[in-house]
């Protein structure tokens, strides 16, 4: 470690962490102060975008411009001729196990056991450990998978997946687990039986931590006087749950609920780590990935819209619990 | 409260040894096995990890973890050493932070402010801009790598030109969906009368965001900061594609990738250096801790 | 209420402009010879290795080498050379990515100039040269070389039990049959390799396709030319079903533990007491992970190979190998010097000192690799008559990404060949386009 070098940069990094925010609100205040240079009535119209604007601005750059770029890319083949939807034709075509229909499956498995499991694990520990007076230690516990990075986690699971021929002592720990109860050690990533249900449990296990973070913090958002009220009557936990915390916590579960949802679509790094998408565990991601590689750029965008198309009816579902929020207002 | 409500006989719970009492102790203890016992199950893998990162190569691939766990005991510093020895580790170390820390600032402060106007200001076009929002978070990052580099090419956002400022964009770019997301929901839940009662008392826009919404929402803002700090923190490719993996600008994440060959020799070096990244998130997650409270919002708007 | 005075606003704007400024610093530290981007597979211990070649070029020139080094460089070198800003240099071990670049322009030509073709001529054979070009122009050039078809087994083992070497494939298939009738499972066999699991498998199929069916028919093959279905192939497959056994019975643990061991812990089976095995088929390099996973073992006392059997006699020392080739996107002076220096025998030799590589260069001193061993796979090497190089790395992506596939498919389910074949060919329709 060079320690001269490290002087020199920390004033930077002090510089960069009070500078930014230092920049971000003296934006935000002059924009107010020329906002309040206007007359009252365009006031409302003009200081949303203000506020609105850098975010924006941000998005446009990094996402949108190059979604439709990408876009524009999918109606190309290898050597850059136009070929218009074909593309969208080799990935869709060939129902149901051709093109891109094994990813889209395991994608929808994803969708429903990866997003389910972890709002009702999330869910489980935020109102159990709200509950118990060593909540910390115990969430810190919980929320560790997510700090690991994960090609960590990957290779975790490895180790808990690993086989040894029956009758040789077991270097896995579920197929430990196994032997202990006298069964024969058995293949799980390796087996298209059971893959997709392995991989999904590996990523489960380490994304319980981000909704039991939020959900937590909802869980807190919800004032104790309504809890202690409703117990000083005499009703029970679970109905206290179903009555009181499930209902206010809904909003911020369709907010979980919905990144896990659109996690779950974009999921890669388990998969390609793991399989590559072997043993019938493909997913668009990675799919996408491996278009990339060889390259093939067209096919790769045409996947990659193929993703992001699919999320719309998550955004219906949303504009719904929007709309019924704000008629709630 | 009038005297006579005082008293009230002692609620049946609370007398001694009756049924609601072995009750109610029968549920706490059932509440406090099954968080622990869960707990216990779910840290297996993260315990398997760690036991593994003091063993030596010869026996990973031949005994389970948990033999290590009984004698004879063959612990070793080994992979822990190897990993502290890796070249370029202090130099990728502060990388990590250069490139975490602006890249966390950045995109909670403008997401803070944008998810304010979403959730209390009207405007033309609100609802479409907020649902393009959440729709692009489903947007693969590998497919705006090639664009992006284009455009930093021409603008000159080279990492020799302007260090990671390339790097803090494009994280803040992908970051804000997840994030005003995030922020807009908690803020839409505070209750309509705050901001009446504000409005009464003659407070500013700026007001209203600074006194009351932001202090308001910490643990929101809380849970947005240390994902998105944990996200870049263990970030691999977007910083390979748009810094590179030189030793000057690599972050912690490449040079730990790095310990392991092309073939994969090396791979036990791999738990030691997970347990070793994590310290970091782990300390912001703790640090961060105190601000899951509830109550805030208690007696906020009385009075 | 305002709330801020213009005081504030001052002070922010101050701390604003330092921030600005201080990220603007940046590392401006491009002085003196100037500098070339190097970006390659090799880390770990290889990335030390290469280094290690590099520090002496750097020391002589004062150029300054920025070595990169990543598992995903296929993805990232196509991004960089999309976006306009590639390495100057860039390894790959597999030829076939750096053809997709030479195809499309992305590559700058080697014997236009760059490299003096007389001595490079003279240094290299034909063969390794001629893997170089595309379209007749040189655009690769390979500094270090392995060896594949290497048979390990374990000496003291084979003396216990009395087994000979063999040295033909019948004598190979009739120790299999011996052994296996004495209650062991004579092969070791280990194809997960996470993104790139089934490799090992391909290495076997290629080797006997080589051996079997002659080097025509081998290159027609990763050209695309002759397909998967035709006779000649599916023989092959079918051969390497011999070994394998019905059901893979001849193979340590079956299909589960093909298909589940990381392949760097393929031949541990070797070492247990008792043998769980008697021989791995594997490329020169598994031997730094024989004796780091493996207490106490040492290379020639625990350790030897054969060179796989020739199939077919007449096509009798063939041989499958495997190299290092280096390639030049972008054509700066440091680049020049650099590429230079990487077909130097003296700069191969400081890799090959330390173990692992092999040098193509004809005027390389065997004296320098570091063991017996080593000297002994480089003689195989030389001595090939028919020296071949991997077909899969010589396929496109796609193509040799559905071989290691189909490498899992079969271990999976031997009867299935048929319908593997018919998806290879498949691919193989629309991969070389």
């Amino acid at each position: 470690m060079d320690l001269s070098q490290l002087l020199a940069d920390v004033p930077t990094l002090v510089a960069v962490i009070i500078g930014v925010p230092a920049v971000l609100a003296a934006y935000i205040v002059g924009g107010e102060y020329l906002v309040r240079l206007l007359p009252d009535k365009l006031r409302p119209s003009v200081r949303p975008w203000i506020w609105v604007g850098p975010a924006l601005a941000f998005v446009a750059a990094f996402l949108v411009y190059p979604v439709f770029g990408t876009a524009y890319r999918s109606l190309f083949d290898k050597q850059d001729n136009f070929v218009g939807l074909s593309n969208y034709a080799v990935q869709l075509g060939g129902f149901p196990s051709g093109g891109a229909w094994i990813a889209i499956r395991n994608n929808l498995y994803w969708l429903v056991f990866f997003t389910l499991l972890v709002l009702i694990f999330g869910l489980l520990f935020a109102v159990l450990t709200d509950r118990v007076p060593y909540e910390s230690p115990i969430k810190s516990l919980i929320f560790m998978p997510m700090a690991i990075s994960f090609v960590a986690i990957a290779l975790i699971w490895k180790f808990m997946y690993s086989y040894q021929p029956p009758g040789e002592p077991q270097t896995g720990t579920i197929n430990a687990v196994l032997s202990v109860f006298h069964q024969d050690p058995r293949l799980w990533v390796q087996d298209p039986n059971v893959a997709n249900q392995a991989l999904i449990v590996a990523g489960v296990w380490g994304f319980v931590g981000f909704a039991l973070v939020i959900l937590s913090a909802a869980l807190k958002g919800i004032p104790g006087d309504l809890l202690e009220a409703a117990r000083v009557d005499g009703a029970g936990e679970l109905t206290i749950f179903r009555r009181v915390i499930f209902p206010l916590m809904m909003p911020t579960i369709v907010v979980v609920g919905t990144t896990l949802v659109i996690f779950a679509l974009k999921a890669f790094d388990i998969v390609y780590v793991m399989t590559n998408g072997n043993y019938d565990t493909d997913v668009l991601a990675n799919r996408m990935y491996k278009l990339i590689t060889i390259p093939d750029t067209g096919n790769a965008a045409a996947v990659a819209v193929v993703l992001v198309v699919a999320v719309i009816p998550v955004l219906i579902f949303n504009l719904r619990q929007f709309r019924a929020v704000e008629a709630r207002r | 409260m009038t005297i006579a409500s005082e008293q009230v006989a002692t609620p049946a719970a609370e007398r001694r040894f009756s049924p609601e009492w072995i009750g109610q102790v029968f549920s706490k203890i059932l509440l406090h096995a099954a968080v622990i016992g869960i707990t216990l199950v779910w840290i297996v893998p993260t315990l398997g990890l760690l036991v593994s990162s003091f063993r030596p190569l010869e026996d990973f691939a031949s005994s389970g973890w948990w033999t290590a766990l009984s004698p004879p005991f063959k612990f070793t510093f080994d992979n822990y050493q190897q990993v502290l020895d890796s070249s370029n580790l202090g130099n990728s170390f502060f990388n990590s932070f250069m490139i975490t820390i602006p890249a966390t600032v950045i995109p909670v402060t403008i997401a803070a402010f944008a998810a304010y106007a979403f959730s209390w200001m009207k405007f033309w076009g609100r609802d479409f801009f907020f649902l393009a929002l959440v729709g692009l978070l489903a947007v693969p990052l590998q497919a705006t790598f090639v664009p992006i580099l284009k455009l930093f090419l021409q603008l000159g956002l080279t990492p020799e030109n302007v260090g990671f400022v390339g790097l803090w964009l494009v994280h803040t770019g992908y970051g804000l969906p997840f994030a005003i997301y995030l922020l807009a929901n908690f803020f839409r839940a505070l209750p309509t009368d705050l901001f009446e009662s504000a409005e009464i008392d003659g407070a500013g826009t700026l007001t209203v965001f600074f006194r009351i919404v932001l202090p308001l929402s910490v643990p929101a803002i809380a849970s947005l900061i240390i994902f998105q700090f944990l996200w870049i923190w263990n970030d691999y490719l977007v910083a390979l594609v748009y810094v590179g993996g030189t030793p000057e600008f690599a972050p912690l994440t490449v040079t730990l990738a790095n310990l392991v060959g092309s073939l994969g020799q090396g791979y036990q070096l791999l738990t030691a250096a997970a347990f070793f990244s994590m310290i970091v998130p782990l300390i912001v997650f703790f640090s961060l801790q105190r601000y899951f409270v509830r109550g805030i919002l208690a007696g906020s708007v009385k009075g | 209420m305002m709330g801020l005075r213009l005081g504030s606003i001052r002070v922010l704007a101050l701390l604003a402009g330092l921030a600005v400024l201080a990220a603007c610093g940046g590392s401006g530290s491009s002085a003196g010879k100037g500098s070339v981007h190097v970006l390659a597979v090799w880390s770990g211990s290889e990335q030390a290795s290469f280094e290690a070649v590099l520090k002496p070029f750097e020391e002589q020139t004062g150029i300054k080498v920025l070595y990169e080094s990543t598992r995903d460089l296929d993805a990232i070198l196509q991004t960089r050379v999309q976006a306009g800003n590639p390495p100057e240099i860039a390894a790959a071990p597999s030829p076939s990515t750096l053809t997709t670049l030479a195809n499309a322009g992305k590559l700058v030509q080697l014997d236009n100039g760059i490299l003096d073709m007389s001595t490079f001529n003279a240094q290299y054979a034909p063969g390794w040269i001629s893997l170089g070009k595309i379209n007749g122009k040189l655009y690769q050039i390979f500094s270090w070389a392995a060896v594949k078809g290497l048979i390990w087994y374990d000496p003291k083992n084979f003396a216990a039990k009395n087994y000979q070497v063999p040295d033909s494939w019948d004598s190979m298939i009739n120790l299999q049959s011996t052994i296996k009738g004495a209650g062991t499972t004579p092969w070791c066999i280990a194809v997960e390799s996470q993104a790139a699991s089934g490799w090992p498998g391909s290495d076997w199929v290629k080797e006997i396709v080589l051996s079997q069916a002659g080097p025509d028919v081998y290159n027609s093959w990763w050209q695309g030319k002759t397909k998967w279905s035709d006779p000649a192939i599916k023989a092959a497959w079918q051969t390497w079903g011999t070994v394998l056994g019905p059901g893979n019975a001849n193979v340590y643990g079956g299909k589960n533990y093909i298909l589940s061991t990381n392949f760097v812990n393929g031949g541990d089976g070797l070492f247990k007491k008792p043998p769980k095995c008697y021989m791995h088929n594997q490329a020169s390099f598994i031997t730094d992970n024989f004796v780091k996973q493996n207490a106490g073992v040492k290379a020639g006392d625990d350790f030897k190979f054969f060179p796989l059997p020739d199939v077919n006699s007449q096509f009798a020392g063939a041989h499958v190998g495997a190299g290092d080739a280096f390639s030049m996107l972008k054509d700066t002076s440091q680049a020049r010097a650099l590429i230079k220096y990487l077909t130097t025998p003296e700069a191969q030799a400081i890799w090959v000192k330390r173990g692992g590589k092999l040098s193509p260069n004809k005027s390389f001193d065997l004296a320098n690799y570091p063991d017996e061993i080593t000297k002994q796979v480089a003689q195989v090497m030389t001595g090939a008559k028919i020296f071949a190089f991997d077909a899969g790395d010589l396929m496109p992506t796609d193509m040799r990404n559905q071989y290691w596939k189909a490498v899992l498919d079969f271990v999976s389910d031997q009867s299935k060949l048929d319908s593997i074949l018919a998806k290879l060919d498949a691919v193989q329709a629309t991969a070389y386009k």
